[in-house]
């Protein structure tokens, strides 16, 4: 594929993974606001959605779509505001790509796992 | 009206310096009528460039008080409220010396970008029929009376950023051509301006629109192009 093409691919799908996290982070505060209105401990927390599948998938997608939008915006920052080159801005924004994910992911799994003992 | 202006203007290259002169303030007078006077009645080695000094050939453009305007169709009373000027060469661009810069990169870019037409028909041929009220007879029409003055190109902070991104005149030229509908250039068109350093590149916000004395906006165009770039990924045509 030309190099415009997989430009043009990433660039899209940062644009498609924003519109998810517009989603996702009005769901997230919104939720947290409602939750807490009486005070909330962890423990309590825990016991409503750890172990909820619905809630851990919302979690995982959301980690997926904050992995994928994060680090191509990171690179575009990197490549103007600094001298890199452009082949180390990818390789920055790989890594912290992977990052995000698997730190993402095992927080999501972690949370999930608390509830179900 | 104060009778004298206070002018300093850059003089020498890119490690030059401001010079003042005070020049004579005068009803109706343009920026490049001061630096026209200052040329002929007191330091006839200043370097600028004009042609037609009616705002349409898009070769006086100057840095004035910080901010890139056509210099023969911008009065002074409109820029210079406290009788003072500061009048620099274009940013963005190299200083050949004073108030001259060098403009091939940004012709260069419109080159780049696929600014020449590509004809699909001969003169042979007979005219082609483009009713005025054709959409995309509209999209290119909003971009086509570009002067080629570069105020947006020294406007624009992503080309600061990124020396190799190919600026809103430029991008602006491809909109119309990819809204020419006698055009033959195509998908390879959209290819030139679809990178990274093309359209994408773009950060929306439209500094070059709310310079540019023609009124136009690039940002409106440049915004066409990654419509159509979407567009093209989803086809699976770029
Ligand atoms: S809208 Fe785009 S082209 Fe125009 S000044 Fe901003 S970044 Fe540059
Ligand atoms: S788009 Fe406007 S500011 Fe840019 S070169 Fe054309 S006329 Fe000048
Ligand atoms: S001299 Fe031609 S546009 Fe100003």
């Amino acid at each position: 594929m030309s190099v415009e093409g997989i430009q043009s691919r990433v660039w899209l799908a940062q644009r498609l993974s924003a519109m998810v996290l517009a989603v996702a982070v009005t769901v997230h505060l919104g939720g947290m606001i409602l939750a807490v209105q009486g005070g909330l401990t962890a423990a309590e927390i825990i016991q409503r959605v750890g172990g909820n599948g619905v809630a851990a998938s919302f979690y995982g997608i959301f980690v997926l779509a904050a992995a994928v939008h994060a680090p191509i915006g990171l690179r575009t920052v990197l490549l103007e505001m600094t001298a890199l080159n452009p082949r180390v801005a990818d390789g920055v924004a790989g890594v912290f790509a992977v990052a995000v994910l698997v730190l993402g992911l095992r927080a999501v799994l972690g949370f999930y796992q608390l509830g179900a003992v | 009206m104060e009778d004298m202006l206070a002018v300093s203007i850059w003089r020498g290259g890119e490690d030059g310096e401001f010079v003042s002169y005070d020049v004579p303030r005068l009803e109706n007078q343009t920026v490049l009528d001061v630096v026209t006077y200052v040329q002929r009645k007191l330091d006839p080695g200043l370097s600028y460039r004009f042609a037609c000094r009616v705002g349409m050939c898009g070769s006086c453009a100057m840095t004035v008080n910080g901010r890139a305007r056509w210099t023969c169709r911008t009065h002074v009373s409109r820029v210079a409220d406290d009788g003072r000027l500061e009048i620099a060469p274009l940013r963005n661009l190299p200083v050949v010396k004073d108030l001259s810069v060098d403009m091939v990169d940004f012709f260069d870019k419109w080159a780049k970008a696929g600014g020449a037409f590509s004809p699909t028909k001969s003169r042979a041929d007979d005219f082609a029929a483009i009713p005025p009220g054709d959409a995309k007879r509209r999209q290119a029409n909003a971009g086509i009376e570009c002067i080629g003055c570069a105020v947006c190109y020294t406007s624009c902070d992503v080309v600061t950023w990124k020396p190799g991104y190919l600026g809103p005149a430029a991008l602006n030229r491809a909109w119309t051509l990819v809204n020419d509908t006698r055009d033959g250039l195509g998908r390879a068109r959209l290819r030139l301006v679809a990178g990274d350093d093309g359209c994408l590149g773009c950060h929306s916000q439209q500094g070059c629109q709310e310079h540019c004395p023609k009124s136009l906006s690039p940002t409106a165009a440049i915004a066409g192009l990654k419509r159509a770039v979407v567009v093209a990924v989803l086809k699976g045509k770029l």
